[in-house]
């Protein structure tokens, strides 16, 4: 089950922001292609600045990000972005929200509402196609977001703590079926999130950085089983030491 | 975040004894409460007015009574349809001005910082600069005619309608464009898809408080420059002391402003509906 090629390497990035803040410090790192994996760290630790560096939102000062081979010099249509903020059109319903990425490419309507009419099904928002963002609950917002990442067909999908404003049932569940999803579908997922529980649930590889410059501080592959279902992998003995070992290292952080 | 604060600040310094009170403040109070209510605020002040009249707290104060007489005969030998002919002509060439180019360099200074730092400056000192201590100069250029009357309409409406445009663009949810960027939107769609349908609602409120201002500007104008229009009605009435013709004339250009703006709002509403918009 261990792809050795990786689909992104982050190579020595180092980004100071304006001001003189220092949010990341050579990182080196490599993704696997098909595999999820979580930056985690405490806050401050520039795992979003990280993420949108990969995305290439954001230039780095020093270093480079690689994609399938290729430099990045900004966004590509092989990755998706699913914001933390939802960063919904509050004018536009599910379905122009969701088809919107499809709708900058040029894709005809007919064409782009099909596409993601499907993903809306797939997400379990069908019948919510014609409802505005602000008629929706966070998760189901952030499942809209979902949908439009997954409607540009990107083989990466980068995630920006996208369950900390969702209440902790919902975002149980919105786990589950996140799992479920990607199976089936062969995307490399980067994740970000402050969670050691989601972290651990989730991920082939966690990255711990450390904070303020950002450095990795460690890797962790939780080697979870990932037949089982929801309820047995929270009991397996790899997520609970996975959940030990990321918090005997985060503890030092914390002050 | 609905009225910036510099342009509804600039509205609420003038606008003591103009028409622009009714816009800023009645019509909110008046969506909120029931038919009823606003019949009975209606009756009661009418009621105050005609009482204060009759009193009489001024040989110059007319009751209510005379001064719905006088509206009336005014209305029937077309006098006021007349007058209202020559005050909305300059009123209209000059907010369809400021219309086509405040929203357009409102909207240049939000997406340019070349536009921005070349002209922001201006509109900031017009909106801070004492409309009625202009008026001589523009008359002094431009004679007594249509243009200084359209000038006047366009300095005083400008600046709200340009900082309103401006700040809408500038207040763009920074998530949102990200977001357009990450989904490879070119800065064309950036702008099209995104900053303007966004900024819609508050160049929209632009508009209606630069119309707020225009009323003003015109009265002013018209009471200044040449009497034309309603300001002449007020000036020749005021002249022979007919009161009644002349408050007649005062409270139509009120009810004719407070009325306009209080549609545009509701159309505001309806078209920019607080749950889906932007700004």
């Amino acid at each position: 089950m261990m792809h050795n090629d990786a689909i992104v390497e982050v190579k020595g990035v180092g980004k100071t922001y304006d001001g003189g803040v220092e949010a990341l410090k050579d990182v080196a790192l490599a993704f696997p292609r098909g595999q999820l994996s979580t930056l985690l760290g405490p806050s401050g630790c520039g795992k979003t600045t990280l993420l949108k560096i990969i995305a290439g939102l954001i230039p780095p000062n020093t270093g480079e990000v690689w994609v399938k081979g290729r430099k990045v010099h900004g966004p590509g249509p092989e990755r998706a972005f699913v914001f933390q903020d939802f960063a919904l059109l509050p004018w536009a319903n599910v379905l122009r929200n969701v088809a919107f990425g499809l709708e900058l490419q040029g894709v005809p309507r007919e064409q782009r509402h099909e596409i993601a009419r499907r993903h809306i099904a797939e997400v379990g928002l069908g019948g919510f196609e014609s409802s505005y963002p602000n008629q929706l609950s966070g998760g189901m917002k952030q499942r809209v977001g979902l949908a439009r990442a997954l409607a540009v067909d990107a083989d990466i999908i980068l995630m920006d703590e996208p369950f900390s404003s969702v209440d902790e049932q919902t975002r149980r569940k919105f786990q589950e079926e996140l799992l479920d999803l990607l199976r089936h579908k062969q995307k490399t997922v980067i994740f970000v999130t402050h969670s050691i529980e989601e972290a651990a649930y989730l991920s082939d590889q966690i990255v711990l950085l450390s904070p303020r410059p950002g450095t990795v501080s460690r890797i962790i592959r939780p080697g979870i089983e990932r037949s089982k279902g929801p309820d047995e992998i929270r009991r397996d003995q790899h997520y609970l030491d996975a959940v030990d070992e990321i918090w005997q290292i985060l503890k030092q952080y914390v002050v | 975040m609905r009225h910036p604060a510099p342009p509804l600040a600039a509205l609420r310094c003038r606008s003591r004894r103009t028409p622009a009170e009714h816009e800023s403040v009645k019509p909110r109070r008046l969506v909120a409460s029931h038919v009823a209510w606003q019949l009975i605020s209606f009756a009661f002040f009418f009621g105050v007015w005609e009482i204060a009249g009759r009193w009489p707290v001024s040989a110059a104060f007319p009751p209510f009574s005379q001064t719905l007489l006088a509206l009336v005969a005014m209305i029937a030998d077309g006098s006021l349809a007349k007058a209202y002919v020559s005050t909305l002509q300059p009123l209209l060439i000059g907010i369809v001005l400021c219309g086509i180019a405040g929203v357009g360099f409102g909207i240049g200074m939000g997406l340019s910082r070349t536009v921005e730092w070349l002209t922001l400056p201006v509109f900031i000192i017009l909106q801070a600069a004492p409309m009625a201590a202009m008026i001589p100069l523009i008359t002094y250029l431009y004679g007594i005619g249509l243009t200084s009357k359209v000038l006047a309409v366009v300095f005083l409406a400008a600046p709200v309608i340009v900082m309103n445009s401006y700040k809408g663009i500038r207040n763009t949810n920074p998530s949102l464009v990200q977001m357009c960027r990450a989904f490879l939107g070119t800065r064309r769609q950036e702008v099209v898809k995104i900053i303007l349908p966004y900024a819609a609602a508050l160049i929209f409120a632009g508009l209606r408080l630069g119309l707020a201002m225009g009323f003003i500007g015109i009265v002013i104008a018209e009471l200044l420059i040449t009497p034309t229009g309603i300001g002449d009605l007020i000036t020749y009435h005021s002249s022979v002391a007919e009161y009644p013709s002349m408050f007649a004339a005062i409270t139509s250009i009120i009810a004719v402003a407070a009325l306009t703006l209080y549609g545009l709002e509701r159309l505001e509403r309806a078209l920019f509906p607080p749950e889906i918009r932007g700004s």
